[in-house]
């Protein structure tokens, strides 16, 4: 019987778009500010991902179509299959925490849709609280391109993979009896070992949790 | 030097003074890294957009620090966002004098004393953003004249 990751890995393998061998993504980018919405659009484009920017997190939710209309997968209006959701932390309205709830808590394939958080505040308790909530990743603004490309690298390497171990999942639920993992496999990350205590220790430069999962990077 | 070189060199020689003197950081530099054939306007179209979003948003730092009674916490919004803009195209200096900005917006309610800063801030921030534009409009001139050149 396979879990619903199995399933929504299975069909990202069907509904990504592979041309000339490569898979193409398709990303939904968050953000009130006009300007980040332009750069993240033009960074995902350049990383030769398709891309559909809003402005805030009804519209995203409109996108996906959890405004009322559920279990429409992770079909966005235009057909297209959402692969990555990478939303801005602080907007007017719903902020990207509330959107990444919203996500999560679905009972659809939706909330297996890796969602990236974006802030230009460095926030420890922000960063866990995020993370804690099943954020793939808490990007530092500005975004870079190296950013982009291990975000692409990851997503497109952690389908196929078998285990659900794969993945640094940092969710803390009751339900998940899943032990942080001391030696992961994820190939394309020289990120194995998950110290617990990171999260716990203020870090002493500004940089050392600016992205968490590089943070964990040797 | 013919037109080109000498042009050229302009543009190498004031982008290296902007970096120097703090007006932009490396962030610009990722921005010009991002242009290319397929979008080879794509650093004038974001500075485009911040300057307009700039200007929107320093009118209503002003509009509401001119209030009677000054809603702080609005004025810090509306800084947070500027910071957030500028620090995405890489102006560095403008987005300093914003960090300093909320940091009086925040001390406010401690002491009266950083209320008067915010005011004094602002100008400073429309100076900043005044001098952050007429180098970046002059530094796009010259990459214009490079492009009409042939270049």
């Amino acid at each position: 019987m396979e879990t619903a990751r199995q399933v929504c890995r299975r069909n990202l393998q069907e509904s990504v778009e592979v041309c000339d061998g490569s898979p193409e993504l398709h990303v939904l980018a968050v953000d009130d500010s006009l300007v980040d919405r332009k750069v993240i659009e033009r960074l995902l484009k350049i990383s030769s991902c398709k891309v559909t920017a809003v402005e805030s997190g009804t519209r995203a939710l409109q996108y996906l179509g959890l405004d009322g209309e559920k279990g429409k997968g992770s079909v966005g209006f235009d057909g297209l299959k959402v692969n990555l959701i990478m939303t801005d932390y602080s907007m007017p309205g719903m902020t990207g925490y509330e959107l990444l709830k919203k996500i999560k808590q679905e009972s659809s394939l939706l909330k297996e849709i890796p969602v990236v958080i974006m802030s230009s505040e460095n926030i420890l308790t922000r960063i866990d609280r995020c993370l804690e909530e099943g954020a793939e990743e808490y990007l530092v603004k500005p975004v870079k391109l190296a950013d982009v490309k291990r975000l692409k690298d990851f997503i497109i390497r952690g389908e196929g993979k078998d285990s659900g171990e794969t993945r640094i999942r940092k969710r803390r639920r009751q339900d998940d009896h899943t032990s942080l993992p001391q030696s992961v496999p994820l190939s394309s990350s020289p990120a194995l070992a998950f110290d617990p205590l990171s999260t716990l220790m203020p870090s002493s430069s500004p940089s050392a949790c600016s992205t968490k999962r590089a943070k964990l990077r040797i | 030097m013919d037109a080109m070189s000498q042009l050229r060199r302009q543009l190498h020689e004031h982008t290296a003074y902007l970096r120097k003197e703090g007006f932009l950081d490396d962030q610009f530099e990722q921005l010009q890294k991002l242009q290319d054939e397929n979008s080879p306007d794509f650093v004038v179209e974001v500075v485009s957009i911040f300057f307009e979003d700039s200007e929107k948003l320093l009118n209503n730092m002003a509009r509401a620090l001119e209030q009677k009674i000054v809603d702080f916490k609005q004025v810090d919004a509306h800084v947070h966002q500027f910071k957030g803009s500028s620090a995405s195209i890489g102006a560095m200096r403008v987005k300093n004098v914003c960090i300093e900005f909320r940091n009086y917006c925040e001390a406010q309610n401690v002491e009266e004393l950083f209320g008067c800063r915010c005011f004094r801030c602002i100008q400073k921030l429309q100076y900043e953003y005044a001098l952050l534009k007429n180098q970046l409009e002059y530094l796009f001139r010259v990459e214009q004249q490079i492009r009409a050149a042939g270049g």
